[in-house]
């Protein structure tokens, strides 16, 4: 029921982003010169917003402006390759490292020869070869710069409680959530006996989520959770301790449902299996919709500021993206919530002791 | 699906799981130990206190209680002296009272006695006055009636009278 409904929710989603790529892609062949002028601004824009949602190999402040720094790029081939993004000139260039030559092409690394060709596909997809990249991207260096800040942040709080035992300043704030997250999400999930040994990964996991949904939020682009293989490494590691964690109650209701006739009993087995999985594949998917649909529909609606030449729509729609800014912010909130509180679902569920069927 | 598979970046998955994973023990121990901790022996803390509250609360009524009863039984104490001091004063009243009349009475009868004394005496004293009086005034009659010889056989004469008489 859950994934028919997560389905329902991602699927328009999905096709929209389909349909945006397909679309400069197609578009990609065309000449330039050959498109009307507002339809070359539409293109732009949507390219805009693509660009906006991925991860990039500079760090860009501002777009128009051309504020941006180069970061290091780290890549495996056959050894380590480490050079500044600035080699690329945005994919202009070919970048050479110990001999071997490398082309940015929509924010990807290909392997190249010197001159730097790609060999499209019908798709407009190089079959180039892709090195490892392991670099420091854009989100790579928000997720550090915002790991620092929890780090930096959570250590001082951490430490007025050494002189008196009454939170101080910023603890006044932050206090409060570390309460809530424990007597409202892991004590009624997880259970009095065993909440205390997954503390720490629900208030790392909850502030980590939390604070970068709002970076995501400024304008500099940094929507890190609205990444797949970020929200794939967070749901990896509920996943991982779930299933270490885990006690024989926890297996015995998946591989022999206590309770039921011995035939539903094997049925349930492959069932009950495939739920262990798609329990974090459901936290993943949930995560990274919402994250990227409520950036989709706010950058859509910025977007239309610029279509409407009337000031009468402007205003309107300024209105509505302040509005839509505001739910984001909840949203930003209520997933880093949602994840939080369903991890300590599942870890509930692994370490129950009490047979209720 | 193909759109997120090709979005999917091993390279960021690395970096996030890797900076996750240092983040989540790091703030396991320099924040989420110390905070929790603080937290809970504070919260501890408050229970010990309202438990010695309520202690202290139900030390109170007891002393409250003992109190009232010490107050009660001083109270009952304090009404029977009063009551035997009231007895008490009203014995001695009652005693002082009759001793003062019995003494009163015994002053009056002495009284009485003395005047009927002095009474007495002064009437024998009185009678004695009288009779000496009553001899002298005899003697100066006798003598102014013997004085002459005339008078004398007068009277003579009359007791010799009487004499006859008989």
């Amino acid at each position: 029921m859950k994934i028919l409904l997560l389905l329902l929710f991602v699927s328009p989603l999905t096709i929209l982003a389909n349909a945006d790529t397909e679309h400069v892609s197609e578009e990609h062949g065309v000449k330039s010169e050959e498109l009307s002028e507002e339809d070359q601004k539409s293109k732009k824009r949507k390219e805009y917003i693509n660009h906006h949602l991925l991860d990039a190999h500079s760090f860009t402040i501002w777009h128009a402006k051309g504020w941006e720094f180069p970061l290091p790029i780290i890549l495996w081939d056959e050894g380590l390759h480490v050079f500044s993004s600035s080699k690329f000139h945005h994919g202009e260039a070919v970048a050479e490292s110990k001999g071997n030559y490398y082309k940015l092409h929509h924010e990807k690394i290909y392997k190249t020869d010197a001159e730097g060709t790609l060999v499209m596909d019908e798709h407009h997809h190089p079959t180039n070869a892709k090195p490892l990249d392991f670099s420091i991207t854009k989100n790579v260096f928000t997720i550090m710069l915002m790991s620092l800040f929890i780090f930096f942040l959570f250590t001082r709080f951490a430490k007025t409680y050494t002189n008196n035992l009454v939170p101080q300043k910023g603890g006044k704030f932050l206090e409060p959530l570390v309460i809530f997250i424990r007597d409202e999400i892991a004590k009624p999930n997880i259970g009095e006996k065993h909440y205390k040994k997954y503390m720490s990964y629900l208030l790392t996991v909850f502030f980590f989520i939390w604070f970068l949904n709002l970076a995501g939020m400024t304008p500099l682009g940094i929507g890190v959770t609205n990444n797949i293989a970020v929200t794939f490494g967070l749901a990896l590691i509920t996943f991982i301790i779930t299933q270490f964690t885990s006690n024989k109650n926890y297996w015995g209701h998946i591989f022999w449902m206590p309770g039921v006739p011995s035939p539903m009993k094997i049925i349930l087995a492959p069932i009950e299996l495939l739920g262990v999985f798609i329990k974090p594949f459901a936290l993943m998917i949930r995560l990274y919709a919402n994250m990227t649909a409520g950036h989709i529909v706010l950058m859509s609606l910025i977007g239309l500021l610029y279509v409407f030449t009337n000031w009468f729509a402007k205003g309107a729609f300024l209105g509505l993206t302040l509005f839509l800014s505001i739910i984001e912010l909840l949203v930003a909130f209520l997933q880093a919530y949602i994840f939080t509180m369903l991890t300590a679902l599942y870890f509930g569920g692994a370490v129950a002791e009490h047979d209720e069927h | 699906m193909e759109k997120l598979l090709n979005d999917f970046s091993v390279g960021l998955f690395f970096w996030q799981t890797l900076l996750f994973v240092v983040l989540l023990f790091l703030l396991r121990k320099y924040a989420w130990k110390p905070i929790l901790n603080a937290v809970n022996e504070r919260e501890d803390s408050i229970k010990d206190a309202l438990n010695s509250a309520e202690e202290a609360k139900r030390a109170m009524a007891e002393l409250k209680s003992s109190n009232e009863t010490l107050l009660n039984e001083a109270r009952a104490e304090r009404d029977a002296m009063l009551k035997e001091a009231r007895t008490v004063k009203e014995k001695m009243i009652a005693d002082a009272k009759s001793k003062a009349s019995e003494d009163a009475e015994k002053i009056i009868t002495a009284a009485k006695e003395s005047i009927q004394h002095e009474k007495m005496a002064a009437l024998t004293e009185l009678k004695n006055q009288v009779a000496v009086l009553s001899i002298e005034i005899a003697e100066k009659i006798l003598k102014d009636e013997l004085s002459s010889a005339d008078k004398q056989k007068a009277i003579i004469d009359n007791v010799v009278k009487d004499i006859n008489l008989n």
